[in-house]
Order: C-alpha cells, then structure tokens, then sequence
C-alpha cells in the first residue's frame, strides 16, 4: 500500500507541476467542442441533438492524446528500470500510473464536460447525466490507451501511432458511452444496459489494460 | 522618469511597493461608486433588471482585449528591444486578460440565459470572446511548460503576436460565419442610442475596471520579478554546494 | 551470500552480446567487468538486474531471499539518474526509497553524499555531477546487498570520485556486493576483474 501510495502521489505531482500538463487534456477538450459549431453551423437545435457525440468524441481524443507520454519520459530518465526492481509487480505498478493519469488528467474532462455540455445548448440537468457516463467511460479509455503508450514506448515511435494503434479499440466504448448518454437525455430506451456495460468495461480495461502494457514494456525493454 | 530606471527590477519593485496602496484604494472607491450608480440605473423597458449584467459584462470584454494589447506591447519590447521587464509585464498580463474575458463570457452566459432562454447561444461577439480566451489559454500553457523562463518568453512573444494579428482574420471570419447562419444577432449592446442615464455609470465602471486590472498588473509584475529573484538564488544555492566536502 | 552465475548468454535486437559467461562473487567481494565499448558490459549488468532476459544459463543468489528475483535484491545506478527535474531533490529520494523500500534513511542518504542542504531544490537545478550524487544516494536509502553500477564515476569530480569509492568499501565491509562496469578500477583495489571480449 505503502508503495502504491509513494507512486500514485509521484506521479499525480508530475503531472501538476511545472511541465506536467495536467489540464492541457482539458484546454484540448474545450478547443475541440467549440471548433464543432464552426463546422456544422451554430443552429441550437442541431447542437443540442449532435451534443452527447461530439462531447463523447471531444473527451474521447483529449485523453488518448495527453497519454502519450505516460511512459514516454519514465523510460528516456531510466525510471521505467528502476520501477520494474522493485517489490511491486509491473502489472500494478502501471496500473497505479493509469489511476495517477486518469484523476489528474481524466477526471478534469469529467469536470468540465457540464459546462461544455451548455455550450452545445444540453439542459443543465441533461449535463449531469453526461458527465456521470463520462465518469464511467473514461477510465476504460485510459486503460485501452495505457497499452497504446507501452506499445509505443517499445517501438520508440510516439504521437499518432499512438491513436492510430488504440483509436479502433475504443469504439465499444463510445458506442456504448453514447448510448448511455442519449437514452439518459433524449430517452426513450433506457439508461441502466448501456451504463452497466460502460462500466463493466471501465473495469475489464483496468484488469487487462495493465496486464497487456507490462508484458509490452517487459519485451520493449530488452 | 529616465526609461533607465524602469530597466532596473529593484527600482521598479520600489515604486508599485509605493503605488500600490493608492491604486487599491482608489480602484475601491470607483467600484463603489460605479456599482452604486449600476444599481440605480432605470431598468431596461424589455429586458428589465438583467440589463445591468451589462455593466459588468461590458467592461470585462474591453480589458479582455486591452490584455491582449499589452501581451503584443510587451511581446515587441521582448523581441526587438529586448527589455527585461516587457517579458515580465506579458507575462502577468496572460492570467490578468484571461480572466477578465472569462468574466465577460461568464456574465454574458448569465445574461443570455433570461434573453435568449439559454446559456450560451453561438453569437458573433461572445464566440470571438470564446476564441480570444483559447488562446489566452494557449499562451498560459506556453508559459507554463517552458522550463527555463527566457525560453518561453520569447516563444510566448511570437505567439501573442501572431495573436494580435490573427485576431481580427478571426473576428471577421466569425461575424461572417454568424450571420451566414442568422440574419442578424438577437440584440445588440452599446451602439449610439444608449441612454445617458446608463452611459455615465458605464464609463464610470469602464474606468474602475481598468485600474483593477492595472493593480493586479502591477502586483502580479512584482511577484513574477521576486519569483525569478527566488529562482537565482535557488541556483546559486545549487552552485554552493557543487563539490562534496572532502 | 553468493552471486553465481554460469554460462551466461545474452541476446539483445537479434544479436549475441556475449556467450558461456561464469563467475561467482561473494560477500564483501568486488568485481569490476572490463572491456572495450559494446562488448556487453552494461547488458550483463541488465541482466543481472532482471532488465534483460536470460538466453541461457543460470544465475541463482545462494543465501539470499529464494522467492525474490535477484532484480529486487540489486541496486542499479545506469547511465540515466532516475530523477525527475520537477520534483525536489528530497521528493525524488523519498520517492524510490519508498518504492524500493521501507522509505526510511532518506535524510543520512542525501548528508552522505552532501546533498542534504539541497533537498528543498527542485532536481533541476542541479549540475551533471549532482544528479549522479543523487541516484548514489538511492543506493544508501534502501539497503540491497548487491550494487549494479554502470561508470558510476562518470560525470563525478576528483572529491566526488573519493566519496564512492568510500561508500562502495563500506558498502562491502557491511557484507555487500558490487559489480561495476568501468574503464579503470574505479577506486576498488582489491577488486577482481572480468575482462569481457567480442565473441
């Protein structure tokens, strides 16, 4: 626990001092949303229908991007060495850098979606619903990209392999994310199936995610 | 003053150690004044009471954008005569005019929200508010990953200027694709025809506004010098003990 | 304790770095592995440490914890630090020390190599030769019995050179190991030497 704790803490510092980054997720989030209306016209009524998507799509890009570097740096200062010494399997020791990740740079997508949700002219009351099922779905998304970083971290390629690697294995998610959203705002099929299956694979991408990413940084490294 | 003087950062600290008092106190007694007579500005015949948002909304969005002029001021004292207090000036304007713009959009959502029926509503003037405080956002994040401080000057300074030139390509593209979509902004603030009843108490909080954003200006220059002042002495601390004791 | 290893072979990017590797090493023995640039004196080191897979051959700790691997049993001081710029030099030992061990002895491991006065500065702040003191202060932090050191004399000045070879003695008094991969002998006299050779 001791250990957990010392790495969960280490790297949530990382990301909020100087450098880190932390909210960069986020500011890339908002561009993001108010550069849709650009594209599709500032019409209420076609903003507030395509909301849940763009919101979904919004928050789905921002944290795969700003997992990039997850190992990226670790591995270029020797870190990574040293954190596959100590008494802490691998698997976990990723697992707790996945958690460090999604509450710094995660949970603030969550956070700001309500007030972006406005911006597409969603009812207030509908934002709340659309940030739950973000709450729920976004962890899935950093545990898929967690292997999309490992990948790239062994092949020494960053960026767009990155999304290019892990983009198609994020589709359950946002159909399913989507769905919970719509049928929490516009109804008519009901919200419990989706949401459920939201977090069932929100908690399936923590057991594999880091299983996956340690077994690839394992061989990367050699 | 010999602009001499203003090059050293312990004379400047000195005087807004010295200005400072006065500029809060009187930035106090405009406000007061101003938000008195708000208060008791007549009501608006269609949108009664909420019109007065727009004594806060109005000036927020000038100083949103007199941010941006000091940031591009700042930038060409950085870039071509390089002086050492224009990087810190940009630099304490970034956060300063970001949060002035976001209180516009804020009082304008507010404001939107009896007018329009809803929080936010894709409007020319509000967008290009949105647009201008993205990329306040964008040139604090500079700042703050540059690690060394001269660095991300210098890279802040190309950017605000490249910001102050693009800002009004952005302005007009987005009145252009505003009224593409909709004949015409649901309604319109300022213009001539405003009343005089509503004009002085405008101008009066116009004014108290800008001196809050000078004080802050001024305190946040002054904190950015010691914070650097702090960095030096932390490295020369780090050069104290280079060698171990033999 | 005894490090033993027997026709050690190691494989790295499709290539054979070196092949049949034996030795053994006891407490409060020392060896310094020779060689020219790219005979593998840094892969024997990672394989030592559990960063690189064996190919063949065995390598068994007789003595030590037999359920742990011999990578949580050694320190290893690369060619990187390990230390994050943004942290502060207290952070960044607290850290590992706490990740590799029990993160106690946090405080007499910075005095030990003069870094102590420092521990409120941010990691970059510091020289080269700093950095390196700090990732040897990791070393004191957390007790391992065996030391896997790469140059660690690189980037370290004449005093700094000393204080080492002091702590690696007094790393092999108190019953340690170390292995080293260097150009010279490092400070360590009694030290055996493993000279390795292109294959």
């Amino acid at each position: 626990m001791n250990t957990f704790a010392a790495l969960l803490i280490r790297d949530m510092q990382l990301t909020i001092r100087a450098g880190g980054g932390a909210l960069m997720g986020a500011l890339f989030f908002l561009i993001v949303i108010t550069m849709i209306p650009f594209a599709v016209g500032p019409d209420l009524a076609l903003l507030r229908r395509i909301g849940p998507a763009i919101l979904w799509l919004g928050a789905l890009l921002a944290s795969l991007l700003a997992l990039d570097r997850l190992f990226a740096t670790d591995h270029e200062d020797g870190s990574l060495d040293l954190l596959m010494m100590g008494g802490m399997p691998l698997e976990l020791a990723v697992a707790t850098k996945a958690i460090a990740h999604w509450i710094t740079t995660g949970l603030p997508l969550v956070v700001i979606a309500p007030l972006l949700g406005l911006m597409l002219n969603v009812e207030l009351h509908a934002t709340g619903w659309l940030a739950l099922t973000l709450a729920a779905g976004t962890p899935a998304l950093t545990f898929i990209g967690l292997v999309g970083a490992a990948l790239s971290v062994a092949l020494r390629r960053g960026g767009l392999l990155l999304a290019v690697l892990v983009l198609p294995l994020t589709v359950p998610v946002l159909i399913f994310g989507i769905a919970a959203a719509n049928a929490a705002i516009v109804g008519p099929t009901p919200f419990g199936p989706p949401f459920t299956i939201l977090c069932a694979l929100s908690l399936v991408g923590l057991v594999l995610g880091p299983i996956a990413a340690a077994a690839a940084l394992r061989h990367g490294l050699e | 003053m010999p602009v001499i003087d203003l090059a050293n950062p312990s004379r400047v600290l000195v005087i807004v150690n010295r200005l400072l008092p006065w500029l809060v106190a009187v930035t106090i007694i405009l406000f007061a004044i101003g938000l008195f007579r708000a208060l008791n500005a007549p009501d608006d015949y269609q949108q009664g009471a909420t019109v007065k948002i727009m004594f806060l909304h109005v000036p927020a969005a000038w100083l949103g954008m007199l941010g941006w002029v000091i940031m591009s001021i700042s930038a060409l004292g950085t870039l071509v005569w390089r002086h050492p207090l224009a990087d810190v000036a940009g630099k304490a304007a970034a956060p300063i005019g970001a949060a002035f713009t976001f209180i516009c959009l804020l009082t304008g959502s507010l404001w939107g929200r009896p007018t329009w029926g809803t929080y936010w509503v894709w409007d020319a003037r509000l967008t290009s508010m949105l647009i201008l405080l993205l990329l306040y956002l964008g040139v604090i994040a500079l700042y703050w990953t540059a690690e060394e401080p001269g660095r991300g000057a210098r890279a802040a300074a190309i950017l605000s200027l490249v910001g102050a030139i693009n800002l009004p390509i952005i302005k007009f593209s987005v009145d252009w694709w505003n009224t593409l979509h909709q004949p015409a902004s649901v309604f319109r603030i300022g213009g001539s025809k405003i009343d005089p009843a509503l004009l002085t108490p405008l101008l009066i909080m116009a004014l108290a506004f800008t001196l809050l954003f000078v004080t802050l200006h001024l305190a946040s220059m002054r904190n950015e010098i010691l914070r650097r002042r702090v960095r030096s002495i932390r490295l020369l601390q780090a050069q104290k003990f280079a060698e171990v004791s033999a | 304790m005894q490090l033993k290893a027997s026709g050690l072979t190691c494989n790295r990017g499709g290539r054979e770095v070196f092949r049949g590797l034996s030795f053994g090493l006891a407490t409060g023995e020392a060896m310094v592995v020779t060689g020219r640039n790219g005979v593998g004196k840094s892969s024997l080191l990672r394989v030592i440490a559990g960063l690189v897979r064996i190919a063949a051959g065995r390598l068994i700790l007789e003595g030590g914890e037999p359920d742990v691997p011999i990578g949580e049993q050694a320190h290893y001081l690369g060619h990187q630090d390990a230390m994050k710029p943004s942290l502060t030099v207290g952070e960044n030992l607290q850290f590992w020390s706490r990740f590799l061990g029990d993160g106690r002895a946090v405080k007499p491991a910075l005095e030990a190599v003069d870094l102590a006065e420092l521990a409120d500065l941010p990691a970059a702040y510091l020289s080269a030769g700093q950095r390196r003191r700090l990732s040897i202060a990791r070393l004191l932090a957390v007790p391992r019995p065996i030391w896997l050191l790469d140059e660690p004399t690189s980037s370290l000045d004449a005093p700094s050179q000393k204080r080492l070879a002091e702590l690696m003695r007094d790393h092999l008094v108190d019953g340690g190991m170390i292995i080293a991969a260097a150009h010279g002998m490092i400070g360590l006299e009694r030290a055996c030497e493993l000279k390795l050779d292109r294959a």
